[in-house]
């Protein structure tokens, strides 16, 4: 490690110091000075995959708790070639996101005005506050029972809890980009000659954008996390309810794949909405 | 162009459960049209509240405000339809807030950080909905007058904070108002910056022959600058001292080094430096010993 000039292989693995750390004498504190230690995370991964494969194959483990690695290989090549109880794997997969779009849709749509309205007047602060801070806590799973009371388990059921979900974490979000606008800027505004409208359509608007943008990163992985809960307690298709059918029938090997693909979408939802941040909002902690 | 009054102009801040802060005692002052006019003082004398309270911002506990025949502020009414475009009609004596008339440049963050720099600067013309040719016009001969002719379509946030201040200024002028309001225009900048934009406030002012009030921390810069000079004191905020200097028409044909390093320049300095000093040991509760 004391290398003065590691290679380029060394540096990528973390097992040497880039040109960055390299300069850092303090290390152990600075979070920043330490290595990515990929090679450790390798390590981990091929470890893993070894102790999977060792316990299935030497039969430390039964099948019917954790597949073996070839029964998750062909399974899966079924379920993409002949889907799972007749829908393919892509209408459950592009089912359950649908939801969680339409949840968060119908969310923003009614959050964002009305955390405006909250943070702009107080007749409003003064109506929705009581609400929106008790309703705020409870977590959407705990609605799960009072919405299918309601509304039985249909479609509209599912997207209904979802829009809950969505609906307050966009209102705080949308009241906190409000709240978070420099007053200067408001000033500067009017001192322009701006009219009410004006300043919330050009300042108050896109100041918010950041919040809301986070509001609405937030709300996708919440609903994401409900619609797959409230799928496993009710659907008949969807991830959620594929993973819990499968359990039914005891195919472990598919809910293993149905997990891995909630986890994977989820992964795949941050990543698209910070790319998507980063283009919309690259003003974003400037100035 | 049009004559600023500020009369008897007192404010109290009133705070739950703590006591009243009275930030502006019977402050008067009169700008005619055309004049630059500094104010110095020491921290938290009141110098920002008395600016708000001329933008339209703050409603002053006692007293008014008054653009020509435009009230713009007085005790407990200000117009919370803020941004009526002033009416040039004689005798209005509707009471305003903020205005187009008059302009404010901040001391940071006022910008619009989603918007180029040309967005920001046609900020006051698009939103009256002025036509888009003109517009174009009249900003890219302001960019040029304020050396930003060539980061016109850049985001604001790219700019350091020396042009983000000229861009401040630009958007100010594109909206010709009678009266600019500057708030520590150039507090945030560093030394050498500064003495520059404080060249391009004099040579804006006597291009445009604004009205303009400014407020800075520095002794220097508010000789330079103002035709008035006036010394606020602080508890309650009052004017101290007010003086007419020479320099802001000195510093438009002569070197500024040469003009601050000028005889009468330094005497004034000092003379105003120790009176302030003398403010802020009062302040300190200290006493200032005999020399
Ligand atoms: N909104 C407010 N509520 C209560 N007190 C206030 C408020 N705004 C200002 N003050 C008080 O009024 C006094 C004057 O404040 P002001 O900001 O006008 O001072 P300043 O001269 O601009 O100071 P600085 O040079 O530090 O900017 C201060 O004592 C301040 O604490
Ligand atoms: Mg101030």
């Amino acid at each position: 490690m004391k290398n003065r000039n590691p290679s380029k292989l060394a540096i990528w693995l973390g097992l040497a110091d880039n040109s960055f750390t390299r300069q850092k004498t303090v290390k152990f504190g600075d979070s920043s000075a330490v290595n990515s230690g990929r090679a450790w995370g390798i390590l981990m991964i091929v470890t893993l995959f070894i102790l999977w494969w060792l316990a299935t194959n030497r039969g430390w483990v039964k099948p019917i708790y954790w597949p073996s690695f070839d029964a998750v290989i062909s399974r899966a090549s079924l379920l993409w070639t002949e889907g799972f109880r007749n829908v393919a794997l892509w209408d459950h997969v592009a089912l359950s996101i649908y939801r969680v779009l339409s949840g968060v849709f119908y969310g923003a749509m009614l959050g964002v005005p009305l955390g405006f309205a909250m943070g702009l007047s107080s007749t409003a602060r003064g109506l929705f506050d009581p609400v929106v801070e008790f309703l705020r806590p409870i977590p959407p799973l705990a609605l799960i029972p009072l919405i299918i009371l309601w509304f039985g388990i249909d479609e509209f059921a599912k997207i209904f809890l979802l829009f809950l979900a969505a609906l307050f974490i966009m209102t705080i979000a949308a009241r906190a980009g409000v709240s978070g606008v420099n007053v200067s800027k408001v000033h500067a505004a009017y001192s322009l000659g701006a009219t009410k409208f004006q300043v919330l359509r050009h300042v108050i608007l896109p100041n918010a954008l950041p919040e809301i943008f986070t509001g609405l990163r937030t709300s996708m992985g919440v609903c994401w996390g409900t619609v797959v809960a409230a799928e496993l307690v009710a659907a008949d298709k969807g991830v959620g309810s594929m993973i819990m059918i499968a359990k039914n029938f005891l195919q472990t090997d598919t809910v293993v794949i149905g997990i891995a693909i909630i986890g994977l979408i989820g992964y795949v939802i941050e990543i698209v909405m910070r790319k998507l941040e980063a283009r919309l909002i690259p003003w974003k902690g400037k100035l | 162009m049009k004559r600023l009054v500020i009369k008897d102009v007192s404010m109290t801040f009133t705070v739950p459960g703590d006591a009243p802060i009275r930030a502006l005692h019977e402050v008067s002052l009169e700008l005619q049209p055309g004049e630059i006019m500094t104010i110095l003082g020491p921290s938290g004398c009141g110098k920002t509240t008395l600016l708000n309270i001329v933008a339209g911002f703050l409603a002053p506990t006692e007293g008014e405000v008054r653009l020509e025949d435009n009230r713009i502020t007085s005790p407990g009414e200000i117009s919370t339809v803020a941004s009526v475009r002033p009416k040039s009609k004689p005798h209005d004596t509707r009471i305003m807030g903020p205005g187009a008339d008059r302009g404010m440049v901040f001391q940071k963050g006022a910008l619009f950080e989603w918007m180029t720099v040309e967005k920001n600067v046609s900020f006051g013309p698009d939103m009256a909905k002025k036509p888009r040719a003109e517009t174009r016009q009249a900003v890219a001969h302001l960019l040029k007058t304020v050396g930003l002719q060539d980061f016109a379509t850049k985001p604001v946030y790219q700019l350091s904070g020396g042009m983000q201040q000229r861009v401040a200024l630009a958007r100010c002028l594109a909206n010709d108002p009678d009266v600019i309001l500057m708030d520590e225009p150039l507090g945030a900048l560093d030394a050498l910056t500064r003495e520059k934009m404080q060249g391009l406030i004099l040579k804006l002012w006597k291009e445009t022959r604004k009205t303009i009030i400014l407020i800075t921390h520095s002794v220097e810069e508010a000789l330079f600058l103002g035709e008035r000079l006036v010394v606020m004191a602080p508890r309650p905020g009052r004017i101290e001292k007010e003086y007419r200097l020479p320099f802001a028409d000195r510093g438009m044909e002569d070197d500024p080094r040469h003009v601050k390093t000028s005889p009468d320049f330094t005497m004034y300095r000092e003379e105003i430096l120790s009176m302030i000093w003398g403010m802020e040991e009062e302040i300190m509760g200290r006493a200032k010993e005999p020399a």
